[in-house]
């Protein structure tokens, strides 16, 4: 090795050096320069690479949790905006703003800086009106999106952790909402948290305790302002982002789900690229749901709260009611009937009040978050699933969802019955006991007219699979009989592939209870119930046509009388997806 | 779905008359030229081009389209700067079918909807006129890990475990183990501990015990004033007609209404719990003696804070007698010792004793005989 250097440049090339790439042109270069250094740091080139030509399925449906997400994020921006003027304090002030009506009037730190973001800063009221509508939005969506989830089987595996995280991302934006709405102090919020002070103190032993540590000593205090304000734009988002973050990283690695079609397997996903459709699809999307509430929040005013005065325990307005994602809650404490209140030794249990404050909002979440794996249990289907099912395909649970829609209608109306009562001139007492006899009695309807609709509703793709389209054709025989011509034809069609993409059910059939020796099985109880179960889920199951049966009916079907103009009995079987046996 | 699929309905055609069954899960198999179980997937459609991508006039037009709605976003964002400094606060206008409105938020929240929806429909309406819309297929993989990968966590686990020798050491493991579940404990003490008073008797006394009756105060009972809320002026008996309504407050808890002086220190926490509506009946339709005896000539006096969840009863029905809660309907007949006749409340509101002064004005008898308000576990030993 020679010891002898030529000067050169540090920055020159050595023996050895792989020269330098030639250097690329034009934009390339602007993209990449920044891209580059980036990427020399972070080596993020690979999965920023991979993410940009990840494949997502289209569909209306799957806005839904965008909707909610972008409502989210515009909460998160518009209250960082809130937080510059409003002041969370309860501290005792004149108000001497513009707004003429409450000039003079003594009212806490809180209400006078919501009244002044509404009347003295420039743009302040629009920016508060976008919160609270984006708020109500992110509720109402997260709630649709969750039913396009369940009525789609899309929480099954592997995604049931999702659904959870899902069910606790709306567990906590309702408690979010409720802090938010609160924290104005005017004399509806305060209301709304003189009641919660009650709910609470109706905590069995604790109650009194529990109302004064949250309030930090006796109703109203000077603390709760202050504490919500922590936990509305603190603790709770906090909470919201991080269980947000891992929501929509699972949709990644899982991948997002898809609806049957030609093309569609459960190995696949079938869609567009991020890069460039999607980028500009959902991009432009989080503009327009940002548009739309904006355009709420311009034509369509929200919690007028200078219209409520300041909070005072004594006075009360009629018509009191919460933001619409505590109706059911409220409404559940207006059909629970006094008698539910017990005295005993000197102690008080308040049934009327804790069932519908403190039992009923984690029992709806936790009946959601565990339905998954009920209906695992229920199927013992272990296989994963990314084709998601059209709900008539899913009788039951489709009839159950409905079923827990009706029950959660009823609360909710409930919450509204002095309302109808003024609107409708109908005794408030009626429309109290219709909706107490009308939670028990609607929601099994609801199921079982459901289910009914969805099991006609896959006898009539049957029919349509196995008789074709109907041709408004009116043939008459010559022994004068009449009957609707039918398109058909031998093989299926593509359109027809999603009447008959999915798979045949039947209830798991239960083994005896003794084996062939005489002696009693393990677990049979336990396989009996599972059984049940499965009977509920499947007993009356309208399964797809199988290409025998396609062939069956195509056989009939070259004597179109013979089919159409047969007695009941014959084809009655192929119609009603009963055993077709062999034709 | 489970073990019993190759039962269902129409499956034993294609299972006994060409072989054995397939299981579902293995993906769609294709008979042996028989037919199959199940229909087989028809791939996907032919890609149909759209007129964009056909027609390049029709691709122009798309393009004038885009910019037409980005163009209209940037001239609403320009207007919302023109009118954020052009529109007073004060300034209202009407708008058919909403009324009489603030000027300046309709002029801010429509320009900043319109800067928003022209980049939001210009972006959508450009993917879906002039982006590739050719579906891609992309190949999924369970999301399960290699068999490899799950033994070599649980490996590494075990390693670790033992490398750490904490599964020879018990010592370690369980003083890890308490000290582990113990550290929170001053964490959640702190927070619990410190976060409010014990109520004490606070819940079960009211202003009308004699004065302020918060956490280890203990008032004596002093005869109090019933004073109009808010003016805080005393009440004489022949004040109260048949059919009107008083909102009263004990005398020295509201400050004086015209300089807000005076008052006691804690007024809301002090209102909440002593608010009283005051009303006379015709004695003759009165049904409890006790409620005529704790009463003055048909004049009665009962707690305002309703006893389901504490909201102030405000609505009192002058020809039925009834009391009704906004909040929930609880719904209190006057004539029966404000018993609960319809709604979730279960007690009736207490009912304040009183009688008239040397003066003639209504005073205290006794302070209320139990806790007003909602319900709580130790009420009834109060």
């Amino acid at each position: 090795m020679s010891t002898e250097t030529t000067p050169r440049p540090a920055d020159a090339l050595r023996d050895g050096d792989t020269p330098a790439h030639a250097a690329p042109s034009g934009a390339a270069r602007k993209i990449g320069g920044v891209a580059g250094w980036v990427d020399d740091r972070t080596g993020a080139a690979k999965p920023v690479g991979y993410l940009m030509k990840k494949v997502f399925p289209d569909h209306w449906s799957f806005m839904l949790g965008e909707i909610a997400m972008y409502s989210m994020i515009i909460c998160l921006l518009t209250g960082a905006f809130l937080t510059f003027w409003f002041i969370p304090s309860a501290g005792h002030t004149v108000y001497d703003g513009s707004y003429v009506p409450l000039r003079g009037v003594s009212m806490s730190e809180a209400y006078a800086s919501t009244l002044n973001i509404s009347f003295d800063i420039k743009g302040g009221l629009i920016i508060r009106q976008i919160h609270h509508w984006a708020a109500l939005m992110f509720i109402v969506a997260l709630s649709v999106h969750m039913f396009r989830v369940f009525f789609t089987g899309a929480f099954r595996k592997p995604r049931e952790i999702n659904w959870v995280i899902g069910s606790v991302l709306a567990l906590l934006a309702i408690i979010e909402g409720f802090a938010g709405y609160s924290l104005p102090d005017d004399l509806l919020s305060g209301t709304g948290l003189r009641a919660m002070e009650g709910f609470v103190q109706t905590a069995p032993v604790i109650g009194s305790y529990l109302a004064f540590m949250i309030f930090g000593g006796p109703f109203p205090g000077e603390m709760i302002i202050p504490r919500l304000y922590s936990a509305h734009i603190l603790l709770i988002p906090a909470i919201l982002i991080g269980l947000f973050t891992a929501h929509i990283g699972l949709v990644f690695v899982q991948k997002h789900t898809q609806f049957p079609g030609p093309g569609r397997t459960n190995e696949n996903v079938v869609g567009y690229p991020v890069m460039p459709v999607y980028a500009a699809k959902a991009g432009g999307f989080f503009f327009i749901v940002f548009g739309v509430i904006a355009m709420m929040a311009a034509l369509v005013q929200i919690n007028p709260i200078w219209a409520y005065g300041p909070y005072d325990p004594s006075p009360v307005t009629a018509g009191s009611q919460p933001d619409w994602y505590m109706g059911f809650a409220d409404g559940a404490l207006r059909l629970l009937p006094g008698v539910l209140e017990f005295s005993a030794f000197g102690f008080t249990l308040s049934l009327n009040i804790a069932l519908g404050a403190l039992v009923l909002l984690p029992l709806v979440y936790t009946v959601l978050g565990i339905y998954p794996f009920v209906e695992r249990w229920v199927t013992g289907d272990n296989r994963e699933h990314h084709l998601l099912d059209r709900p008539r395909n899913a009788p039951t649970r489709t009839g159950l969802g409905m079923a827990a829609i009706t029950a959660y209608s009823v609360f909710w109306f409930a919450a509204g019955n002095d309302i109808m009562a003024i609107k409708l001139n109908l005794s408030i007492n009626d429309i109290t006991w219709f909706f107490r006899i009308g939670l028990f009695v609607l929601p099994p309807i609801m199921f079982w007219v459901t289910k009914r609709i969805c099991l006609s509703l896959q006898r009539r793709d049957r029919d349509s699979v196995l008789h074709g389209r109907e041709t408004g054709t009116i043939v008459r025989t010559p022994d004068g009989r009449y009957f609707e011509r039918h398109e058909t034809s031998a093989e299926l069609t593509p359109e027809q592939w999603v009447l008959v993409q999915h798979e045949a059910v039947a209830p798991i059939e239960i083994e005896a209870a003794v084996d062939e020796n005489g002696v009693a099985r393990k677990g049979t109880r336990k396989e009996r119930r599972r059984a049940w179960a499965s009977r509920f889920y499947f007993a009356d199951a309208v399964n797809p046509v199988t290409p025998a049966e396609l062939a069956a009916a195509q056989h009939h079907g070259a004597e179109h009388e013979a089919i159409e103009a047969a007695p009941a009995d014959e084809t009655a079987e192929i119609e009603s997806g009963e055993p077709a046996g062999r034709h | 779905m489970n073990d019993q699929d190759t039962t269902h309905p129409g499956s034993e055609v294609a299972s006994t008359e060409h072989g054995t069954a397939v299981r579902l899960d293995q993906g769609h198999v294709v008979g042996d030229g028989g037919l199959p179980e199940r229909f087989t997937n028809p791939g996907l459609p032919e890609h149909v081009e759209r007129m964009a991508d056909l027609d390049d006039a029709a691709a122009r037009r798309a393009e004038k389209q885009v910019a037409t709605l980005f163009g209209i976003s940037i001239i609403g964002t320009l207007a919302f700067i023109v009118c954020y400094f052009a529109i007073g606060l004060e300034t209202t206008i009407f708008v058919p079918g909403i009324g009489e409105t603030s000027a300046s938020n309709f002029a801010l929240g429509v320009t900043m909807a319109l800067g928003l929806l022209g980049i939001g429909f210009g972006a959508v309406h450009w993917a879906k006129t002039l982006m590739p819309d050719e579906e891609i297929v992309e190949e999924r993989h369970p999301m399960r890990a290699a068999d490899e990968s799950r033994d070599r966590v649980v490996e590494v686990l075990k390693e670790g475990g033992a490398s750490s020798q904490i599964t020879r050491r018990p010592m370690i493991k369980y003083t890890l183990g308490g000290a582990l579940g113990l550290f929170a404990v001053p964490l959640v003490l702190q927070v619990a501990g410190s976060l409010g008073p014990m109520p004490q008797n606070s819940l079960s006394q009211t202003f009308w015990n004699g004065g302020p009756s918060g956490p280890g105060q203990n008032p004596t009972f002093t005869p109090l004033r019933l004073m109009r809320d808010p003016e805080n002026t005393p009440i004489k008996a022949e004040d109260v007609t048949i059919g009107s309504v008083f909102h009263v407050m004990p005398q020295g808890l509201l400050p004086d209404p015209i300089t807000g002086d005076g008052g006691t220190p804690n007024l809301l926490e002090e209102k909440a719990k002593a608010a009283v509506l005051l009303m006379r009946l015709d004695e003759n339709i009165i049904e409890s003696q006790k409620q005529r005896d704790w009463g003055y000539h048909g004049i009665v006096a009962y707690s305002k804070i309703c006893t389901h969840v504490g909201c102030p009863v405000g609505l009192y029905e002058q020809t039925t007698h009834h009391l009704l809660c906004p909040c929930h309907q609880s719904t209190f007949d006057v004539t029966q010792d404000a018993k609960v006749i319809f709604g979730p409340a279960k007690r009736p509101l207490p009912q304040l004793q009183i009688t008239v002064d040397d003066e003639g004005y209504l005073v205290s008898k006794a302070p209320f005989q139990e806790a007003v308000g909602p319900s709580f576990w130790e009420r009834g030993s109060a």
